[in-house]
């Protein structure tokens, strides 16, 4: 009795189940069928690879601006591409061997880490070229490219921005992991602000990072968004009014403490990097002051159409203000905030940074 | 379920009422001052007699082994192979429903799934197999290869990548057969990792002394960091779960640290890495240069052998797995459970460190905090498949191992995103967990429920015999 019931009831769900489903494919099944042609693009046997670090490619950082530059080459030139994503740092090897034996021409690889897998692969394979984002090696390996950014030039400006709008005289960074490619966004925006008080005679503050020391406030991954927003409810807390997140999607966590703050009246700003916030982050839209942009995408085109043409080399690619690599992103919404004297020098700082009259150091520098 | 609300002390042994305990519960529900004073020296004295792994519904004093009286847990571990195989099938079907999801021809050919019905169904079907096509040819035969060689090549980097897998898996299987679920696998392999990895690239010793010692040093650094475990646990009745989550921490986060000093990075470089081991320090490759399976396969294989040997002949496997049937018949019948309790986790954590030291000597060849991957993670799944069984446990890791090695090919060769392999291991740990829904999917549940255990027993085995 209880079976049947039960039997009953399974098969009215059933079909009950059934239905629905054949109702959505009637609302989505009734498209014409295309007529048989396949069109296939095939201007170019080049082929470009990329293998993404253990962030993968949705990472919104490097990985994602490298693997989007990448796409969007292959695409506009009619090449063909390859993606790999690395898990964890045991697939680099097998991964890049992979791209080697699929015939890529050229692998671009993400990070420091896949910096010796990479050197392995590419000495075992001569024939083939590689591109590493954010690493240089000591002693250059003749087919590998170094694409790297001298990114505290333009966390320079970001630091002298943020002195600059301050309203409390308190500004405050974090960082991810203490590694260089985090650091020197530190070092430049310790060092901007350091600028601006001796050009103005102020003493605006920097928390989180002590430069003398290179040691300051690390959330310790790029994933725990908590304890973002923990760092900078605690630099709230200490008076800042301006934070810059150097930790990937912890940044997330720092623009949520910030946006608290801002719904309760306190007037905050923060500052992105990597790519440009209001864009890549815009639920953050309202307190994006700016953005230290490093443009990798880019980077990764320019590589990939000298190698197609044949001028290939390993000399490294170093992005910096002179060469539009790294930038400070537009003020967006902003705009109406940062007085016109100091876009203006700004504008000046930058051209001096370009033009080498201002030099701007980091122990973290690329060494090119 | 009754026997949860019963004091705790009354399922204390009492050497005086041992007969008793076994013949009438009432007996013991009421226990005098004098007895507790007694339990409680006896408990000081033998160290032993903590909140074990086994919830309290399994030692309450009734006889080990009757299969109702089982845990949960234990049933998930040391559960039926049938239910095993067809998790993993069920497992790689959905992800076969999944990767023909998000296929973009699959996506187009639904738009006109009624003016050409065919399109649809080819396209599922040549998604789905397609993927795993591809999978196979990265882990087992790749027919495409150069040669014999090439040919063979995946299969090869499944044995690599099945290693660590396997090592870390018969530590976990180990502790828990012992009635310890040891989470701590993750950082057992990282504390290992740091002492094979500065033992290997710090000294500078002679062709084979080099090799040994970053293999002492390796098992050595799993060894303590699991033992300090065993210690807390038969000293202070710490819950091995709980310490052993927050150990995995302690050893990341130390080794990040060492990461960020001198001492562990390249000479003049300030990136978290660490110099490349002495070629003395590392595993030598079992086939030339073209692959890269090393001589740690061979101690996978070995360490295999030995949990073997050790839980199955051996006088302290025999305690082990007393202990781990019931820790109070175990101390009852003359066990020493806090010695057992300690050398388990000490021999689980030496087994994850030889998954570190294949992971520095082996394949890496440097430390970085992404050492020890996922394996220490994945090693439960590994010994979850394999029943806790040793050779089950190296089965499993060899089929993990495929799974990640095939995934390469099938996100190269398919675009197929590598996350579809995590997510049919996740399946496979998920129907594993969840027997009665896998024998409902295949039709093989009895048909009430409710029924009485002896009814229960006997259609299941009908059932069972009948597929």
């Amino acid at each position: 009795m209880k079976n049947s019931l039960r039997a009953t009831l399974k098969r009215g769900s059933v079909a009950g189940v059934a239905t629905a489903g054949a109702a959505a494919l009637l609302l989505t099944g009734c498209g014409a069928a295309p007529e048989a042609s396949t069109a296939t693009n095939t201007a170019s046997n080049y082929k470009g690879c990329i293998v993404s670090d253990s962030g993968g490619f949705d990472d919104q950082s490097f990985n994602q601006s490298s693997y989007e530059g990448l796409k969007k080459v292959t695409s506009e030139l009619g090449l063909k591409m390859n993606q790999a994503e690395s898990k964890t740092n045991n697939d680099f090897e097998p991964n890049l061997r992979a791209m080697v034996s699929a015939g890529c021409n050229l692998t671009v690889t993400v990070g420091f880490l896949l910096g010796d897998a990479t050197k392995s692969q590419a000495t075992a394979n001569p024939d083939k070229h590689f591109a590493i984002i954010d690493f240089g090696y000591d002693t250059p390996v003749s087919n590998v490219k170094p694409i790297i950014y001298d990114t505290a030039q333009a966390a320079f400006l970001a630091g002298y921005l943020a002195a600059g709008t301050t309203k409390t005289g308190t500004v405050a960074t974090f960082g991810g992991i203490k590694i260089p490619t985090v650091t020197i966004f530190m070092d430049g925006y310790a060092d901007g602000v350091k600028y601006y008080n001796e050009q103005k005679g102020k003493n605006v503050k920097v928390l989180g990072w002590d430069k003398a020391k290179q040691d300051g406030s690390f959330t310790g991954d790029f994933e725990k968004q908590d304890k973002g927003k923990q760092f900078t409810q605690n630099f709230l807390d200490q008076g800042a009014d301006i934070v810059m997140p150097v930790a990937g999607p912890v940044g997330k966590g720092a623009g949520a403490a910030l946006q608290e703050a801002k719904a309760a009246g306190k007037d905050v700003k923060l500052i992105w990097v990597d790519s440009d916030g209001f864009l890549t982050a815009p639920d953050y839209k309202d307190i994006m002051l700016s953005s230290v942009m490093k443009q990798m995408g880019q980077a990764v085109e320019t590589v990939v159409k000298q190698d197609k043409d044949g001028q290939f080399t390993n000399k490294p690619y170093v992005g910096t203000l002179a060469n539009d690599g790294v930038q400070l992103a537009p003020f967006h919404d902003m705009d109406s905030q940062v007085p016109a004297e100091l876009k203006s020098e700004l504008d000046q700082i930058k051209k001096d940074i370009a033009s080498g009259k201002l030099k701007v150091e980091s122990a973290a520098s690329p060494k090119a | 379920m009754s026997e949860n609300t019963e004091p705790r002390t009354a399922a204390a042994p009492d050497p005086d009422r041992i007969p008793g305990t076994q013949s009438e519960e009432s007996d013991i529900e009421t226990p005098d001052e004098g007895d507790t004073a007694f339990v409680t020296s006896l408990d000081t004295a033998g160290g032993t007699h903590q909140p074990s792994a086994v919830p309290v519904s399994t030692q309450s004093g009734s006889l080990p082994g009757a299969p109702e009286e089982e845990t949960l847990l234990r049933k998930i571990f040391t559960g039926n192979g049938m239910v095993t195989i067809l998790a993993v099938l069920l497992a790689l079907i959905l992800g076969g429903l999944l990767i023909a999801a998000t296929d973009k021809v699959v996506g187009t050919t639904a738009g006109y799934l009624f003016a050409r019905p065919s399109d649809f169904l080819t396209a599922v079907w040549s998604a789905a197999t397609s993927s795993y096509v591809a999978l196979f040819q990265g882990a087992v035969f790749n027919p495409h290869g150069t040669g014999v060689a090439g040919q063979f090549a995946p299969l090869m980097e499944t044995l690599t990548i099945a290693t660590p897998l396997i090592t870390a898996g018969l530590g976990v299987a180990l502790a828990f057969r012992a009635g310890l679920f040891n989470i701590g696998a993750q950082g057992q392999i990282i504390m290992a990792g740091i002492l094979a990895a500065w033992v290997g690239f710090a000294l500078h010793l002679p062709i084979g002394l080099h090799l040994l010692l970053v293999l002492v040093a390796g098992v050595a650094g799993g060894a303590i960091w699991g033992g300090i475990v065993g210690v807390l646990k038969a000293r202070t009745g710490a819950h091995e779960v709980i310490v052993t989550i927050m150990f995995n921490y302690i050893a990341l986060y130390f080794l990040r640290y060492l990461l960020d000093t001198q001492l562990f990075q390249r000479p003049g470089e300030t990136t978290p890495i660490s110099p490349i081991l002495d070629p003395n320090a590392v595993y030598p490759l079992l086939f030339g240069s073209q692959y890269r399976l090393h001589v740690g396969f061979l101690l996978a294989i070995a360490a295999t052998v030995f949990v073997s040997w050790l839980l199955n002949r051996s006088t302290l496997g025999f305690e082990f797995r007393a202990v781990g049937a019931n820790p109070k018949a175990a101390l009852t019948a003359g066990i020493n459970v806090s010695r057992a309790t300690i050398l388990v986790m000490t021999i689980a954590g030496g087994l994850a460190g030889l998954a570190g030291v294949a992971q520095v000597a082996g394949t890496e060849k440097v430390l970085t905090d992404g050492v020890a991957a996922t394996y220490g993670f994945d090693a439960i799944t590994v010994a979850l498949l394999g029943r806790s069984s040793p050779w089950g446990t190296f089965a499993a890791g060899l089929l993990f191992g495929a799974f990640r090695a095939g995934a390469v090919q099938m996100q190269i060769q398919t675009g197929t995103p590598i996350d579809i392999v995590l997510v049919v291991q996740s399946l496979i740990v998920l129907f594993i967990a969840a027997p009665p829904l896998v024998r409902a999917i295949f039709g093989l549940n009895p048909s009430k429920k409710k029924a009485s255990t002896a009814g229960k027993t006997k259609q299941a085995a009908t059932t069972g015999g009948a597929a």
